[in-house]
């Protein structure tokens, strides 16, 4: 017998004890629907945790900061006072303050001279006075920080480009409507004035243009994000009036590594960061433990839709043992008629494979369907506040992955009554009556 | 003489061990010449049935052998005796063994499917087959809606559609009524006659047997007699085939 009649026969026979096909169908259905949809829950919000993670800083850059030289376990007493010392930017649990050590130029040229630095650059951060927009009302509004390889989560607009030299600024989207603006595409290419003031209480105002304007997410906060240039001449109008100690002393760097260095070369670097004294990290690893949760939520929903598939072969041995035990006499007239064992045990398990095909693809179609439904009705309700989360998404390689592996259990699960029918002997299966 | 398609030398088969043993067949010598039908006939229970897997090579002798055309049939094996019985026999039972809810087409070209014939040569051999027992009008009927009679007729089609040396037919008109059982029977000993196909029936229906060229008897697991169609008496028959 061809592959192609054989794979022709085991679809005919597929569809001859309908009721039972489709109950066994159905069975396999839920399975794969629900491990479509918790899949999908995974993919979904881990893509947007990859969206926020490039928002929240280019991937080949680790942010640094000196330890401080009595930094020392809060468990140990009280903090000696250093007058040098910087409160850290980073955040930390509520309740603590991280205490880390000012970062110098010379700091600076020793952090691009360890191997596996690409480049070091101080983080100059800027406390802007306020935002406004053409002699309006003036807004609190916070900078944040660019660097080169970020992709701020737009609602229209460009980056901010690192190289230009005309300042560039995207603002947060929520103050659109304070700022005069009927929407998104309306503030491009606007003028705006940052303000800020210097150590001798002396106001700057700097005019910059808007280039994009920012979705809040996950891990932004609503902060206008300047481009480099405007952000070294905010930085400049701030420190005015400072001596040159206080002017070289910043509370982080940005070190740039080799973007294409694979995960244990990145450990070794900061590693090394740490042996010279620098605590550092990567944006991955600010987002990671979040990551790690949700990756071990999708796998308890996933074994749950397993255990559903599981139960699911079960009715697949039964409904194909009750296939060959009604077709026994057609098993040994074909065998009688030539055919072989081996195309026999084919015929069966294909018959399997082909069901667990329906019930699977049946199960990711609806369950990509269903899927779609629920996270643009959440996206419009409950999940409003996060602008850029698709709660469920789909990936055509896990979808296919799915489908393949429910095909596989069918298969196993089809060896037993096809080994059966392999095995029977013509002479006593055209003797059954 | 030209070697017999179909030769049993001293076949033995016994069923279950020790106790239980069951021999169904005790030493069964026998010479099928290409082109003539035979009756095998016995009480059930005789091992007539027995005899029959044997020699279409659905079940192996416990001792003796089985020669097809002159070749002991104990080397081949696997792919090689699938393909010889694909390919030289085709077989008539009394349950028809029809799938119910394909198409008569799709029953007569199962053999086909099986032998790996492509889809239009198979449709075309098929539909000639129904041609040549007049149920090219059925062909897509359903086998379950089929009267007996023409039920029986697609099984010949079926057993014909490889064009086989020898037909197999168990009971062939035990499903039947007389005046069907007649036409099929008609049909039958046609092939064997205008085709040369062997024909060999398994039956316990005398007047079937009478119009075979030869009649075999067999009686627990032994042939008894063997009666030429008015030719020889049936014991210098039975001589000749206890020494063969």
């Amino acid at each position: 017998m061809k592959s192609v009649d054989l794979v022709g026969s085991a679809v005919g026979n597929t569809f001859r004890s309908k009721t039972r096909t489709i109950l066994t169908i159905l069975a396999i259905f839920v399975g794969a629907f629900t491990l479509t949809i918790t899949n999908g829950l995974g993919t979904g919000i881990n893509r947007y945790i990859d969206d926020t993670v490039a928002a929240m800083g280019a991937d080949d850059v680790m942010t640094v900061t000196k330890v401080a030289e009595n930094a020392a376990d809060d468990g140990d007493g009280p903090r000696e006072y250093d007058p040098d010392a910087i409160a850290g930017a980073q955040e930390g649990p509520p309740g603590t303050t991280s205490v880390v050590a000012p970062i110098s130029s010379a700091d600076i040229d020793e952090l691009a001279g360890i191997d596996g630095v690409v480049r070091a650059q101080p983080v100059k951060s800027v406390d802007a006075d306020y935002l406004v927009h053409d002699g309006g009302t003036k807004y609190e509004i916070g900078i944040g920080g660019f660097v080169a390889g970020m992709q701020l989560q737009l609602a229209a607009g460009e980056q901010p480009d690192a190289a230009a030299s005309d300042f560039e600024v995207v603002i947060p989207d929520a103050y659109l409507e304070d700022l005069g603006f009927a929407d998104a595409d309306a503030a491009i290419g606007e003028p705006v004035t940052l303000a800020v003031t210097d150590a001798e209480r002396t106001q700057h105002e700097l005019e910059a243009t808007i280039v994009g304007v920012s979705e809040a997410s996950l891990g932004t906060s609503a902060s206008a994000v300047p481009n480099d240039a405007l952000n070294d001449a905010l930085f400049d109008a701030q420190s005015t009036g400072l001596d040159a100690s206080e002017l070289d002393s910043y509370a982080q760097a940005t070190v740039w590594f080799d973007p294409a260095s694979p995960a244990d070369e990145v450990t070794a670097l900061q590693d090394r960061l740490t042996d010279e004294g620098y605590d550092s990290t990567t944006v991955a690893q600010q987002l990671g433990t979040f990551k790690a949760v949700i990756d071990g939520i999708v796998l308890v929903l996933n074994a749950f839709a397993i255990i559903a598939l599981l139960a699911a072969s079960f009715g697949i041995v039964n409904t194909l043992l009750m296939s060959v035990q009604e077709r026994t006499r057609e098993i040994g007239l074909m065998k009688a008629m030539g055919m072989g064992s081996g195309k026999v045990f084919g015929l069966f398990s294909l018959e399997a494979v082909f069901i667990g095909f329906l019930g699977s693809a049946i199960g990711a179609g609806l369950g990509i369907l269903a899927g779609t439904g629920i996270s643009s009705a959440l996206g419009g309700a409950l999940l409003a506040d996060l602008p850029g989360l698709t709660l469920i998404a789909f990936d055509p390689v896990s979808i296919a992955v799915i489908i393949a592996v429910v095909m596989g259990v069918a298969f196993l699960a089809g060896t037993i009554p096809a080994i059966r029918a392999a095995r029977a002997d013509p002479v006593e299966s055209l003797r059954y009556e | 003489m030209t070697t017999p398609i179909l030769s049993a030398r001293d076949v033995r088969k016994s069923y279950g061990r020790g106790a239980n043993k069951f021999d169904a067949l005790k030493g069964v010598s026998l010479d099928i010449r290409e082109g003539e039908s035979i009756a095998i006939i016995g009480k059930s229970g005789s091992g007539k049935s027995t005899l029959m897997h044997v020699l279409a090579l659905l079940d192996q002798p416990t001792s003796g052998t089985v020669e097809l055309a002159g070749h002991d049939t104990r080397s081949l094996t696997g792919t090689a005796l699938n393909r010889t019985r694909n390919k030289t026999f085709g077989f008539v039972f009394q349950q028809f063994f029809l799938t119910a809810n394909a198409s008569v087409l799709e029953n007569v070209m199962l053999p086909l499917k099986i032998a790996g014939v492509g889809r239009s040569e198979r449709k075309r051999r098929a539909l000639a087959a129904l041609e040549q027992l007049e149920l090219a009008d059925k062909a897509k009927n359903k086998a379950v809606n089929l009267s007996g009679g023409q039920k029986q007729r697609s099984v010949i089609a079926r057993a014909l559609v490889n064009t086989p040396r020898v037909i197999f037919a168990d009971e062939p008109t035990g499903n039947l009524d007389t005046a069907t059982g007649a036409v099929v029977e008609d049909i039958l000993f046609d092939l064997n006659r205008e085709h040369g196909i062997t024909l060999i029936i398994v039956t316990h229906d005398e007047e079937l047997a009478a119009r075979c060229d030869r009649r075999v008897h067999i009686r627990d697991g032994l042939i008894v007699d063997v009666v030429e169609a008015a030719t020889a008496t049936p014991a210098t028959a039975t001589a000749e085939e206890r020494a063969a």
